[in-house]
Formats: structure tokens, C-alpha cells, sequence
């Protein structure tokens, strides 16, 4: 057990390796690097002058060596001022050091950030705070939904509960956010206003009021696919002999259910909810940009819209992080859960 | 001037009255397959069940819509009409006395007619871009489960890698202005436009190669057909001036292929590593048939009934992430009528007007919902043999 953890981490170090090269070479491309350059200065720069603030700001140096700084394994130089010819810091909102330091991802500094004016972990951390708080919102209200959907339709296959069930979960996983999220906000707030259609205002307090209308949107896409593994899974384990023993020897199907059939019917879809987090990623992404909430995907958004390249970086660490973590959990989730795996 | 209006009954007759043409299709199609349901194998068997109809009904009628596009809607998709300016729901033009249906948007474009034209491009490049990651896909998934080894390794990982990737991220790098000025999009097109053609010709050696009068035939069509349509798709040089793509387009169709195909390569992948053990590949082995025989004449034909599922589910999916292109305003352009770009535009002004936001949300849903019933009864169908 403990050498296949130590192997999927090793493939979870190399995998976050090559992403984030991938990454920082896309976003390091030439046209972005000049669309950077125009928004950090003035109007009417000629070519020149974007040349010489990207080169004066240490855009140009080697690619490998600008991801060796930002990955920490080469010191960070600082830049010279060109006037003075003395070492100089190259962002003066972030406290750059004047000296060559190594200090990147892997010390725990994950840049500047030029469209905030601050460092990427002053403005990460807090949005993924607030994300955090949204997606607990989510899990809370997803999971037992789901199972609950689930279970009842795979309890007695072919009923008319469960066709009805069934039909309903293909609605919900036909459903992306940004259609639920305008249909619910036309429902919920443009004609019943009973919620609040933006969820600007959860930054300074959560209310019922002002954070239903994203938590429902984000749950219901995940609901219908959740609901159907479960279901299948069910299915799959109320046709075993064991159940149908159980019948047999006289205890009620209530029981058989709650009793035999449940517990080994809720491994899968553990899988099923631990895979769920990349999805949410992009559903948190279109439900805060939507409702006007300040959090991860917010950032992601500003970040990739302005060129912001060490923030568009920390939140692309993040987000593979977080998919790369969850598969893990999920394998080893798996495999704790499954006796036959686990003996193995 | 004031706009007048028609009665909410008269604007349903009215929208019914318009889909003229894709309701005559869609009964002559729909007709023949009752009447030939016990002929037509699998396609037949969905007209069983009530949610198999309900499947193809909703997948045909979003189909012919978009082929009759030009008769069912009123307008020009781009057509502004000043006065129409965020009118209501059955608002009739004064000049050509014909109805806004489904009212004005903010531009004072029919909604009624974006949505129409808006199927147009979703079902274009949805089917294809799923063919393509189908292609790639099974070409590189049928040795990867097949031989195993060090070339599944490699494969599986770089899937994997892929996979790790959040797909707004990776729309959000790969799908900018900015990356058209550079070789990557054309590269990729490059590369990924290569599998059909690779494919194809594998397929027909493999099969012909004792026989070489169909044989050269075949080859000879593939290469010239796909050659042609590569050179007009990937350098737009088509000599002949049919195909073309325009840039922007092709960067979006590049990047869905690229998202979607690592989830069909797994899936084949399985698929290969089951039905590599039963019986008749091992006897296809004794025979002595080529690898590329076996994985393509005796492996993928056994392994189409959950291809075929996830394909329906894969279009679904595919038109959900071209949703999720327009809503951020990714690639495609800002009045372009696709349903993504609706929802966005619609969306920001849902605290006045609610009108324009309704027919692309349910129209999108409406055909990824279809989509999904008739994958679910296709696996419901393909379970029963």
C-alpha cells in the first residue's frame, strides 16, 4: 500500500512538472508577453519601448531559466534600472528583494501579480477561501441528494420510481451551469424574488439570501451524474446472492437495503464524487464570474483576461493540484474501501 | 413609431407554423422508421422505447432545423432593426410586417432567428470535432491496450497529463487572440488532421492487402480526399476553394478535439485490453493475422456498441464546452449566433429583460438532454443481446 502511494505521488510530481511547463510556456508566448507590455504601459508605447519594458522587467531572459526562477531551483535576479545602472526591484508592489534570492514555488513565493499590484498569495489564498466555502456549500448539498436519488431509483429497478428518477438525473447532467444559472435566476429572482440573482455581497457575510442561487446551480449539474452511478452501482448490487439471502431468510426489504445493500453499493460512487472536483473547477469558474463572486474562478478569469502571468500560474498550480490530489484520494479512497483490493 | 404586438397564442402558433419544413422532415423520417423499425437493426430497436423516440425526435428536430435554417428563420441572424430594440415577444416589424417571435435583443437582433442560426454552428462543429477525438482516440488507443508495455505507458500518460488539466484553463490558453499569431494552433490542426487519413489507410491495408485492385482504389480516395481536405482544413490551400475554415473556428475545433479525445482513448483503451483476451482474437493470432488486423477487424468492430453510447454522450458534452466557449467569449466571434454567446450576452441584463436569455438556454439543453436519452436507450438496447 505504502509503495503504490509513493509511486502515485511520484507520477503526481512528474505530471505537476510537465504542466507546468506546458502552461508557462503558453502563457510566456510571444503575443501575450506584448499584450502584457501595452496594458503595463502607457498609451501609444512605440515597439521599442514594450521591448525595453519587457526586457527591462526580466521577460527576456532564457525560457528555462525564467522557470527555473519561478520554480525556485535558480536564484531571482534583480533587474537594473537603466538610468542609474544599480540593481532595482522589478515590481515595487510586491518588496522584491535587491540581491539574488531564490524564492519561487518552492520556497513559498508565488510571484507578483501585475494587474492587482500585490503578491499572488495575498489575492490567492483569500478567493480560495471564499471558493473553499462555496464548494463546502456544494458537497453538503450535492452528496446526500444524490445518494439519496440514487439509491431510490436502484433500489427496485424498472419501477416507475425509478424511471422518473432516471429521466430526471439525464435532465440535470443535460443542464451546464450557465443554462441552469439563467433559468434559476429568471425563476428565483427576476420573478419570484425570493433570492438574490448576484452573490457580490456573500464576500462580506453569507445569507441564505444571497448565496442559494450558486450553490444550487453548481449542485444540480453534479446531482443527475452522481445520482446515476449510484443508481447503477445499487442495481448492480441488489442483484448479488447475498441480498437476495438476506431476503430470504425473512428480513425486510427496508433492512436488506439499509443494512447489506447500502454499504457496498456507496464505493463507487465515492470514486464517482472524488472525480467530480475537476468539473466543479470549471462550474465554480462560470458560477462566480455569473453570480459575481470573488473567489478562485473569479481570479482565474481577471487573471487570464489581463495577462496576469504569475497569478494565471498560482491558479493554474492550484487547479491541477486539486485534480491531481482527488484522483489520488480517490485511488486510495478506492482501495481502502474495496476488501478485495485491500487484501491484494 | 410604436411597435405592436401579437397575443402570446398567436406567437406559439406562430413559432409552430415557422418550423414548417423541419416538421414535414421530421415526420417523413419518423414515419419511415416505424414502418421499417424491425429492418433497421439497433436504429430500429430505440423506436421501442418511449425514451428512445423522445431521443431521436429532439436529435432529428435540432438537425433539420439547422439544415432548413434559412426557411425557418424570418430574419438575418445579424440584421439590426432599430425600433426592435429589446422589444417583447411578438413584436411585428413595420417594414416587412413580419414578428419578432421570441423579441428583440439588446442589438435589436430577432432572438427567434439567432437561435435558429445558432444550431447551425453547434451542430457543425460538435459532430465533427467528436469524429475527430474519435479518431485520434481509437488510433491511439487500440495499441495502447493492445500491446500494453512501454507503449501504454507513454500513452496512458500523456492522456493522463491532458486529463489533469481543468478544461477552462486549458480553453483559456489554448483558444486566445493571441495564440493565432503563432504556429501552435496550425500545428496541432497539423497533427490531429493526420489521424482520419493514417487511420483510414491502416484500416484498408490491412484488409486488402492480397487484393491490391480494391486496394489501390482505396488507398488512392483516402489519400486524395483526405489530402484535400487536410490541405484546405490545416494551410487553407485548397486548390479547388471549397473547404475552408475560417481561423478562429479552426482554433476552437483544434482545442475541443484536444480536450475530448484522452477521454475516448481511455475508453478504447479498456475496451481493448477486455476483448484482447476472448477467443477469437487468439485464434486470429493462430491464423497469423497482423496486430493492426486484429485491433482493427477483430477488436474495434466488438467494442462499437459502448463507442457508439459515449459518442451521443461526447456530442452532449462537446456542445455544453462550445457553450462554455461563448459564455466567456472564447474564439468565437462577439455577434457570431451560436447559443454560448446568446447566454452570454442575455445574461448580463437578466435584471430588465429576461426574453432574450430563454431561447438559447433551452434550446442547448433542450439538444444535449436528446442526445443523452438516446445514448441511454442505446445502452438500454445494446444491454438486452
Amino acid at each position: 500500500m505504502l509503495s503504490f502511494v509513493l509511486r502515485r505521488l511520484g507520477t503526481m510530481a512528474l505530471t505537476m512538472l510537465c504542466l507546468t511547463i506546458i502552461v508557462f510556456f503558453l502563457i510566456n508566448l510571444d503575443p501575450n508577453l506584448k499584450k502584457l507590455a501595452i496594458s503595463q504601459t502607457e498609451m501609444h508605447t512605440s515597439a521599442e519601448q514594450l521591448e525595453s519594458w519587457l526586457a527591462g522587467h526580466g521577460y527576456r531572459q532564457n525560457f528555462f531559466v525564467r522557470y527555473g526562477q519561478w520554480l525556485g531551483v535558480l536564484p531571482k535576479q534583480p533587474v537594473t534600472d537603466a538610468a542609474t545602472g544599480k540593481p532595482a526591484q522589478r515590481f515595487s508592489f510586491c518588496n522584491d528583494p535587491l540581491v539574488p534570492t531564490y524564492s519561487g514555488i518552492l520556497q513559498g513565493d508565488f510571484g507578483c501579480s501585475t494587474k492587482f499590484k500585490t503578491t499572488v498569495a495575498s489575492k490567492l489564498f483569500p478567493a480560495l477561501s471564499a471558493t473553499g466555502i462555496l464548494m463546502l456549500c456544494v458537497l453538503l448539498v450535492m452528496i446526500p441528494i444524490s445518494l439519496l436519488i440514487g439509491i431510490l431509483a436502484g433500489m427496485r429497478e424498472g419501477s416507475r420510481t425509478d424511471r422518473t428518477l432516471s429521466v430526471a438525473s439525464i435532465a440535470s447532467t443535460a443542464t451546464p451551469e450557465y443554462v441552469s444559472g439563467v433559468i434559476f435566476t429568471v425563476i428565483f429572482a427576476s420573478w419570484l424574488g425570493w433570492l438574490n440573482g448576484s452573490a457580490a455581497s456573500a464576500s462580506q457575510g453569507i445569507t441564505f439570501y444571497n448565496f442559494t442561487l450558486p450553490v444550487m446551480t453548481l449542485a444540480i449539474y453534479g446531482i443527475g451524474y452522481i445520482a446515476r452511478m449510484t443508481r447503477a452501482s445499487m442495481v448492480e448490487v441488489m442483484t448479488q446472492q447475498y441480498i437476495r439471502t438476506a431476503r430470504l431468510k425473512g428480513l425486510s426489504f427496508g433492512s436488506v437495503v439499509v443494512k447489506h445493500a447500502l454499504r457496498n453499493a456507496l464505493i463507487a460512487p465515492f470514486t464517482v464524487i472524488m472525480l467530480q472536483f475537476p468539473w466543479l473547477l470549471t462550474g465554480v469558474v462560470i458560477v462566480e464570474v455569473m453570480f459575481r463572486y470573488q473567489g478562485f474562478g473569479y481570479t482565474l478569469v481577471e487573471a487570464a483576461g489581463n495577462n496576469d502571468i504569475d497569478l494565471l500560474l498560482g491558479c493554474s498550480l492550484v487547479s491541477v493540484f486539486i485534480v491531481l490530489i482527488t484522483q489520488l484520494i480517490s485511488d486510495v479512497g478506492y482501495a481502502f474501501l474495496n476488501p478485495r483490493i485491500r487484501v491484494q | 413609431m410604436q411597435v405592436e404586438y401579437i397575443s402570446a397564442f398567436n406567437v406559439i402558433l406562430g413559432v409552430i407554423g415557422r418550423f414548417w419544413p423541419v416538421w414535414i422532415a421530421l415526420a417523413i423520417v419518423m414515419g419511415a422508421s416505424f414502418a421499417y423499425k424491425k429492418k433497421l437493426g439497433l436504429y430500429g430497436q430505440l423506436f421501442d422505447t418511449g425514451v428512445g423516440v423522445v431521443g431521436v425526435g429532439i436529435c432529428l428536430f435540432w438537425l433539420f432545423t439547422a439544415i432548413f435554417a434559412s426557411t425557418v428563420a424570418p430574419f438575418d441572424p445579424l440584421a439590426q432593426v432599430p425600433i426592435m430594440k429589446d422589444a417583447l415577444p411578438g413584436g411585428i416589424e413595420p417594414v416587412s410586417k413580419l414578428v419578432y417571435y421570441f423579441g428583440g435583443d439588446k442589438l435589436a437582433r430577432d432572438v427567434f432567428s439567432r437561435m435558429v442560426f445558432g444550431s447551425q454552428i453547434v451542430l457543425i462543429i460538435a459532430p465533427a470535432a467528436t469524429g475527430f477525438a474519435l479518431m485520434v482516440g481509437i488510433t491511439l488507443g487500440l495499441p495502447a491496450g493492445y500491446y500494453g508495455g512501454k507503449i501504454d505507458t507513454v500513452l496512458s500518460f500523456l492522456a493522463n497529463l491532458v486529463l489533469a488539466f481543468p478544461v477552462i484553463l486549458l480553453f483559456y490558453l489554448l483558444v486566445t487572440p493571441g495564440i493565432m499569431d503563432t504556429p501552435i494552433p496550425y500545428a496541432m490542426a497539423g497533427l490531429f488532421f493526420l489521424f482520419p487519413i493514417i487511420f483510414f489507410s491502416v484500416l484498408f491495408w490491412t484488409r486488402y492487402k492480397n487484393r491490391p485492385d480494391r486496394l489501390y482504389i482505396l488507398l488512392g480516395l483516402t489519400l486524395v480526399i483526405g489530402g484535400w481536405v487536410y490541405a484546405g482544413l490545416v494551410f487553407d490551400a485548397d486548390p479547388l476553394k471549397i473547404v475552408h475554415i475560417d481561423p478562429n473556428q479552426l482554433n476552437i475545433f483544434v482545442a475541443v478535439v484536444f480536450a475530448s479525445s484522452p477521454g475516448v482513448f481511455r475508453i478504447v483503451r479498456g475496451l481493448t485490453m477486455d476483448i484482447k483476451t476472448r477467443d477469437y482474437v487468439a485464434a486470429a493470432q493462430t491464423r497469423g493475422e497482423s496486430p493492426w488486423y486484429i485491433m482493427l477487424w477483430e477488436i474495434l468492430p466488438n467494442a462499437r456498441g459502448p463507442l457508439i453510447v459515449d459518442a451521443c454522450l461526447r456530442i452532449g458534452y462537446t456542445t455544453i464546452l462550445l457553450g462554455t466557449l461563448g459564455y466567456f467569449g472564447l474564439g468565437l466571434a462577439p455577434e457570431s449566433p451560436d447559443w454560448g454567446t446568446a447566454i452570454k450576452d442575455a445574461s448580463r441584463l437578466l435584471r430588465s429583460f429576461i426574453h432574450p436569455a430563454l431561447p438559447p438556454t433551452i434550446a442547448l439543453m433542450s439538444f444535449v438532454l436528446g442526445l443523452n436519452l438516446l445514448a441511454d436507450s442505446l445502452r438500454e438496447q445494446s444491454m438486452k443481446d
